[in-house]
């Protein structure tokens, strides 16, 4: 039998210990003896969050498919433990050896939000692990970092040996063993560091030194190690159906968070939408073949025994065999009690049919994201779903018998006006109307229209990363004038109005647009408390404020700040495909409410066909 | 077809809770591919049900479900089946068919049989003297315990509910009642003991493993207490 890291009376004193037991289904064991790497892969966040994660699932099965590396699983300690485990400096560990992880080789921290930064100071720190990359010696793990925050790594410079830019699949075994023949040689930390400086893809932070103008912007950043190189490009699946995918996922005991297969249809998107750096940086689209997923879909339902599968993508109704994949679900599953879940797909006549035979209509919800409240501004953000489209969509659907909509937007973006922001509630109002057009005799109740709002952050590789952001107060005001606007609308019975928490935003968009100098800002936090900034109840926003003082570091020169052209931004180094060229004309165009066509119309050159793949390329080639 | 299953579930998956065992057991009838039945209805559910929850912490070698299936081959088929599915520490033992008019498992349950042994540092100074002692308490015509409830203080008397109570080596066993009606928990005996000793039982401080689970075919008077896995088998 395991044995177990944490004693019985520790366990039974916790919340939740299945969260620390490892040995679930599908779980990789292997004999320590036989292997050359231990990799210890961690999600800086709570288990039932990190174990929801599609991307560390597909990495931990494509480590431990090669017999000389071991990979493990790291979550962050909930509060209760985290808190018992100082007291008793019991070191962290790994889920499937239950051995502390300062003596793995390497340890992988997935980048997925900001908020979770002070996550991976714990993890290192109850780790036993120096936080800086400077006080690690030849004993201690290398401490890599990747993920969508890794496109602008500089706030965390001090704590990470190196990033690796892009799609974890790609470079990693490279890595690896370039790490087996610098230990062989007898080679050095340091020697290590420089050879994997040569990988594509891997920034090592240690061997850039940024220099600075008199106004706190950047003035260049050059490599101070002839390994380095001058640009790290994002490296990336370029034939999708040949990369690694997982075929036995962990099936945790506990319920997590997204508890069903997952089943990743393509990466990247067609549709351009400015504020969104996932559908820029994971540019351009890949699809998996039709007959593809169809062998997945089976292998992962008999693998794992869930009885539930959910489509994964950014824009799941652009897949080209949509229709191909649902009716496949539907036909071969339906029947087995395998519920189906379709999430972000447009709503049209074939989403509805399909919603109506995977969903009980009167306990599910139509959602859209006109993510602004008018034309313009959707026409500034590129979001091509216009009022016409999502009247008709919802009209079919309250015909069909759906009386719930779920409306989301974002506030505070660029060139917003009062008119954007009341154009919410008069857009949820024309929901409403729609479904009160319909015949009393044929209506199912009440409507609900439900409207929330979230804060918008300006994210680097983005047409908006020159946006100024909104100060806290700017925020809470828009959301207080659409507040009113609601008030008054006619229907306003049916319609429910919620903003989010603006003080997490403004953090959020100091650290996403943050240079080195923030590092010192996440650590001051740490130090005096900050844990698990993501989750509200633990969030403390005076601690930040605090810190920011007592760093010298001022909140508005990385959120309002207006941001020059020419400026120097602190992740111009990557090279993510898109070119800056093509995000300043994005921007202008912006400015301009000027629609960019998705790729699909006409290529906009982006400059991610350099990767030879996505739809330009395909149709070219 | 109405089954009863058998199992065990021993080290760290003790730490796995009664509600994400379940859990645990539907996702593993669809590995197993067992065809097992479905409830009607737009949300359709296995049919499936536990004969007693084990608490969190406790170990056992006598866990009991009740399914029903559309199609099988035999039990020991079933048996192996599931077993090439399962987590390290739970264990299938035992398969019957069970009779269409057969009562399910949870209603049957009337007794169970613990063992507990002292965890690591929880031991009395003189262990022995402990054991020994556990004859004269158990040798008393009423065996009561104070329990703290909302209302205040009430006086319980454990003794009809304890059916045997032995030491073996070091380790403690015991036969007490269970089931809806009177469920007796076997750290409440121990904490009557510990009150009769005028001490307090440390926190954590016994290993529980439950042993068996029993049903009751005489009546209240003369008591034939039988494994749940021997009670309503098909004779086909």
């Amino acid at each position: 039998m395991r044995k177990l890291a944490l004693s019985d009376e520790i366990l039974l004193r916790i919340e939740k210990p299945a969260r620390y037991i490892g040995g679930e289904v599908n779980m990789v064991k292997k004999d320590l003896s036989a292997v050359d790497i231990r990799f210890a892969m961690c999600f800086p966040d709570v288990y039932e969050i990190g174990m929801s994660h599609l991307g560390m699932q597909i990495l931990y099965d494509m480590f431990n498919r090669r017999e000389d590396i071991y990979c493990e699983r790291i979550f962050s300690p909930w509060t209760d433990l985290d808190q018992i485990m100082r007291e008793q400096q019991i070191p962290l560990f790994a889920l499937e050896s239950q051995d502390p992880i300062k003596k793995f080789d390497f340890i992988g921290i997935t980048l997925q939000y900001e908020m979770c930064y002070t996550n991976i100071l714990q993890v290192l720190d109850l780790g036993q692990i120096p936080l800086h990359w400077e006080d690690r010696t030849e004993e201690d793990p290398i401490i890599i970092g990747g993920g969508p925050c890794a496109y602008n790594p500089e706030p965390l410079a001090e704590f990470f040996d190196m990033f690796y830019i892009g799609e974890g699949e790609t470079v990693y075994f490279e890595l690896m063993d370039r790490y087996k023949e610098n230990k062989k040689n007898g080679g050095s930390r340091r020697d290590f560091l420089e050879m994997a400086s040569e990988i594509d893809g891997i920034y090592v932070p240690a061997f850039y030194d940024v220099f600075y103008h008199e106004d706190g912007t950047i003035e260049s950043m050059k490599p101070n190690n002839p390994h380095a190189k001058e640009k790290v490009t994002k490296q990336l699946v370029v034939s999708m159906d040949e990369a690694y995918y997982i075929e036995k996922p962990v099936v945790p005991f506990i319920k997590v968070t997204q508890d069903r297969v997952v089943l990743e249809v393509m990466r990247g998107c067609i549709r351009g939408c400015r504020f969104c750096q996932a559908g820029n940086v994971y540019r351009p689209l890949r699809e998996h073949s039709l007959e593809y997923l169809k062998e997945y879909a089976s292998k992962l339902l008999k693998s794992t025994g869930h009885e539930e599968i959910s489509l994964s993508s950014l824009s799941s109704s652009d897949y080209t065999h949509l229709e191909g994949i649902v009716n496949f679900l539907i036909d071969e599953f339906k029947d087995k009690g395998v519920n189906i879940s379709l999430p972000s797909l447009r709503i049209d006549a074939f989403s509805l049919d399909v919603m109506s035979k995977v969903q009980d209509i009167r306990k599910s919800s139509l959602t859209f994201a006109p993510e602004a409240g008018s034309q313009r501004l959707r026409d500034v953000i590129n979001k091509g779903l216009s009022e016409e489209i999502i009247l008709k969509g919802a009209g079919e659907a309250f015909q069909g018998g759906w009386n719930r909509v779920k409306l989301y937007f974002m506030l505070g973006l660029p060139t917003e006006t009062i008119e954007d922001m009341e154009g919410i509630a008069e857009l949820s109002e024309k929901v409403a109307e729609v479904y009160y057009d319909i015949p009393k005799d044929q209506r199912n109740g009440k409507v609900q229209v439900v409207a929330s709002s979230s804060f918008f952050v300006p994210k680097p590789f983005t047409p908006f990363q020159w946006a100024r952001m909104c100060t806290k107060e700017e925020f809470l005001e828009r959301a207080y004038i659409v507040k009113d606007k609601f008030k008054k609308m006619l229907n306003q019975k049916s319609l429910k109005y919620n903003y989010h928490e603006a003080d997490l935003t403004v953090l959020e968009g100091v650290l996403a647009r943050g240079d080195r100098k923030v590092s010192s800002l996440i650590e001051e936090v740490y130090k005096n408390g900050a844990l698990y900034d993501s989750w509200s109840e633990h969030f403390k926003n005076d601690i930040w404020m605090k810190a920011f003082e007592t760093c010298g570091l001022d909140a508005d020169f990385y959120t309002v700040r207006e941001r020059d052209l020419e400026e120097v931004f602190p992740w111009d180094f990557i090279n993510a495909g898109v070119s800056k060229e093509f995000l300043k004309r994005e921007w202008q165009n912006a400015i301009d409410a000027k629609v960019t066509p998705n790729c699909r119309e006409r290529c906009s050159g982006c400059g991610a066909k350099n990767f030879e793949g996505g739809v330009c390329y395909e149709t070219e080639n | 077809m109405k089954l009863r299953i058998k199992f065990s579930k021993q080290g760290p998956v003790k730490f796995v809770g009664h509600l994400d065992i379940m859990r645990y057991f539907q996702k593993a009838m669809r590995r197993a591919g067992i065809d097992i039945k479905y409830s009607e209805g737009f949300s359709p559910h296995q049919i499936m049900s536990f004969a007693a929850p084990l608490g969190v912490g406790l170990t056992s070698n006598g866990e009991y479900m009740d399914i029903e299936v559309n199609t099988m081959e035999d039990c020991k088929t079933m048996v192996s089946q599931l077993n090439e599915t399962m987590a390290d520490g739970i264990q299938i033992l035992e398969c019957h068919m069970l009779d269409e008019r057969a009562k399910n498992a949870m209603s049957l349950v009337a007794a169970a049989d613990y063992t507990l042994t002292f965890r690591e540092g929880k031991q009395p100074n003189d262990l022995k003297a402990f054991l020994n002692g556990l004859s004269d308490f158990m040798g008393q015509e009423h065996i009561l315990i104070t329990k703290k409830t909302k209302k205040g203080e009430r006086e319980i008397d454990l003794k009809a509910f304890i059916y045997e109570l032995s030491i073996h080596g070091e380790t403690i066993f015991m036969k007490i009642s269970a089931g809806s009606a009177d469920n007796l928990k076997p750290e409440l005996v121990m904490d009557a003991y510990y009150q009769w000793l005028g001490q307090t039982c440390p926190e954590f401080a016994f290993q529980i493993q439950r042993e068996e689970v029993y049903g009751n075919t005489g009546d209240e008077e003369h008591r034939v207490l039988v494994p749940l896995g021997l009670i309503g088998e098909s004779l086909e």
